[in-house]
């Protein structure tokens, strides 16, 4: 594997509930390489999305460093995590979170107008992004047109289309079917392989882990690994 | 602006609920272009008002006339320069619909004393020698669609002609301009003499007197020596200023001003909470969306201006059709009232800027307390409940 794209080192993340004290993360260590298919696995609320949460910049360790690509995301302000994660990140979730009153094509087109992109520019990229993705054909139908599937593809069309290193995908196939759920696992694999992806997913389906290249498993705040072929 | 598709999605993102929010709107500010309009239609007074000129009227009524004798005696009240008289002719054109000021008047002594009014010569020279003759402003010709030579039927709801008929015939003999800005010409001007022969009152009365004041004059003092002069005859006078003249005429609709900042005051009241719900729901039932705008990339300043724009948005667009709509009322009911508002009733640049910023300023009011939610919304929590 070539050098690291992201280091978390001694991460800690501590949630205060009421009067209690949380620790969800402790002193985690982790070293992901670029070109990695990474998934997560873990019991519910061992802390695999608040891990996902600090790798896109999208919450802060109460301790220890987290870095991707260079940057060194916990001395970062609000303002700049917004930019950083407009380009460096692409985020899939388990219900897809597409906006609902947008076509499949302005949904993938989101990212872009944070970008000085004509719209034309724009639109070309939308479109290419869903085209990877399959679903050329559906870019003027409204989530509520589509299937899971589908949905669920205009996502991470979506999460492509800036073209970042990172895809941090919380639980994709979690509301699926198990044959649309492999078509979706199939084309992060193919995003992986052919389009160099980092990819690091969240799920608790040890068939959706096969897909990946590592497994590494979160436990009482720590990770450990059980590595598959 | 590029993310307006994004915000034009969201404002009809509940159909029914922005068009109901929108209709809101549109009536408060329908309400308010054409209140305001009336309001300012009946204190400007419409084409009365003008140069220091004084009006004489019978101390009981406005509607009671004045003896046509009168006219030498106040002629030599030290400070009056010129005078003459007018009358109430009450009549409409066509159709009782079209009423508009009609004056029977001594044609020089008239433009005399309304130098704003200007009339070519050769057309009072015309005037002059036919006594049916009339002249009309341009605002009432381009109403009707008159010109000079038409020769107009006009019948009176007050006078009746010695034939028994209320329909007097004029010809056109002129038209005239106003050099006042703010002043009409919606009127029609004809010759005193002809209606003292035609009408079945006789020659001997007037409606009133307006008289300009020779420079230097008090017009308190001119005023107080006229209405001495006529004191304990059958007919006293009081003599005002044109402007107290106009004001009286329009006291018959009583403290316009107060109760049209009363009426706006609660229709934009409820506008806003009608408008602030409308956004609150909006922005509730969005969370998890809006988090994912955030998390996509979208800064803290871009989400609230997205929602303010939204609340912006549904304001201007009620409020610009309020006003096309508040704007047709008040052409229909100016011309229904043309009587009493030879101006007309018009929505005014001023009450058309004044509009605008009010939606802005509503626009903002019902929205920024959803746009400050939306934007310090914290990802991972709307995330983890979405
Ligand atoms: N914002 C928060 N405030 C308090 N506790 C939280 C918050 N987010 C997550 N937690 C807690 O942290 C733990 C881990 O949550 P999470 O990372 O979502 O777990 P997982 O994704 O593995 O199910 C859970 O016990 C959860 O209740
Ligand atoms: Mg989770």
């Amino acid at each position: 594997m070539s050098e690291a794209l992201a280091n978390l080192t001694g991460v800690s993340r501590v949630y205060q509930k009421g009067k209690d004290r949380v620790e969800v993360l402790h002193e985690l260590d982790l070293t992901i390489p670029n070109g990695d298919f990474l998934a997560i696995m873990g019991p519910s609320g061992s802390g695999k999305t608040t891990l996902l949460n600090l790798l896109g910049g999208l919450d802060k360790p109460s301790g220890g460093a987290v870095t991707v690509g260079g940057a060194e995301l916990s001395s970062m302000s609000n303002s700049q995590l917004s930019t950083w994660r407009s380009t460096h990140v692409g985020f899939v979730f388990q219900f897809y979170n597409l906006l609902p009153v947008l076509t499949a094509l302005r949904n993938v087109e989101l990212p872009l107008l944070l970008t000085n992109f004509s719209a034309k520019e724009r639109a070309n990229r939308a479109r290419i992004a869903l085209d990877i993705v399959g679903l050329a054909e559906r870019a003027k139908h409204l989530p509520s047109e589509l299937s899971g599937g589908e949905e669920q593809r205009v996502a991470i069309a979506r999460a492509i289309v800036s073209d970042p290193t990172l895809l941090l995908c919380d639980e994709p196939t979690g509301d699926l079917d198990r044959e649309t759920a492999e078509e979706i696992l199939k084309l992060l694999q193919i995003l992986n392989r052919e389009h160099g992806k980092t990819i690091v997913m969240v799920t608790h389906d040890p068939q959706a882990a096969e897909y990946a290249t590592r497994i590494l498993h979160v436990d009482k705040g720590k990770l450990e690994s059980r590595s598959v072929a | 602006m590029k993310y307006f598709g994004l915000i034009w999605r969201n404002v009809w993102r509940k159909k029914i609920r922005t068009s109901l929010t929108i209709l809101s709107v549109l009536v408060a500010f329908l309400l308010f272009a054409l209140l305001n309009a009336v309001g300012q239609a009946m204190s400007s007074g419409g084409a009365m008002t003008g140069a220091a000129r004084l009006v004489v009227i019978d101390k009981v009524s406005l509607i009671n006339f004045l003896p046509i004798s009168y006219q030498n005696k106040i002629a030599q009240v030290p400070g009056v320069a010129v005078v003459s008289h007018q009358s109430w002719f009450g009549g409409f054109y066509q159709d009782p619909k079209n009423q508009f000021p009609q004056f029977p008047v001594v044609p020089e002594e008239y433009l005399d004393l309304y130098p704003e009014f200007v009339l070519p010569d050769e057309q009072l020279q015309a005037w002059k020698k036919n006594r049916t003759g009339a002249i009309i402003g341009r605002d009432l010709a381009e109403l009707h669609g008159l010109k000079v030579g038409d020769r107009i039927p006009i019948q009176s709801t007050i006078f009746t002609k010695k034939d028994g008929g209320r329909t007097w015939e004029f010809d056109i003999e002129g038209i005239f301009d106003t050099t006042d800005p703010k002043g009409g010409t919606a009127l029609l001007l004809f010759r005193h003499d002809y209606f003292a022969e035609t009408n079945t009152f006789g020659d001997g009365f007037v409606g009133w007197y307006t008289l300009r004041l020779a420079e230097g004059a008090d017009p308190v003092e001119v005023a107080n020596a006229i209405d001495e002069q006529f004191a304990n005859s059958p007919n006293e006078t009081e003599t005002s200023t044109e402007a107290a003249f106009a004001a009286s005429f329009a006291k018959q609709f009583g403290n316009i001003a107060l109760i049209v900042t009363m009426i706006l005051g609660a229709v934009f009241f409820t506008l806003l909470l009608v408008a602030g719900n409308t956004m609150s729901q909006s922005v509730r039932e969005r969370i998890a969306e809006l988090a994912v705008l955030k998390t996509l990339g979208f800064k803290d300043g871009t989400v609230l201006g997205i929602v303010l724009t939204e609340s912006i948005l549904i304001m201007a667009i009620g409020g610009l059709f309020g006003l096309g709509f508040g704007w047709l009322a008040a052409e229909a009911i100016g011309s229904a009232m043309a009587m009493f508002v030879p101006g007309g009733i018009v929505v005014s640049t001023d009450i058309v800027l004044l509009a605008i910023a009010m939606m802005i300023g509503a626009g903002v009011i019902a929205g920024i307390f959803p746009a400050l939610k939306a934007m310090r919304l914290s990802i991972v929590d709307a995330l983890a409940r979405g």
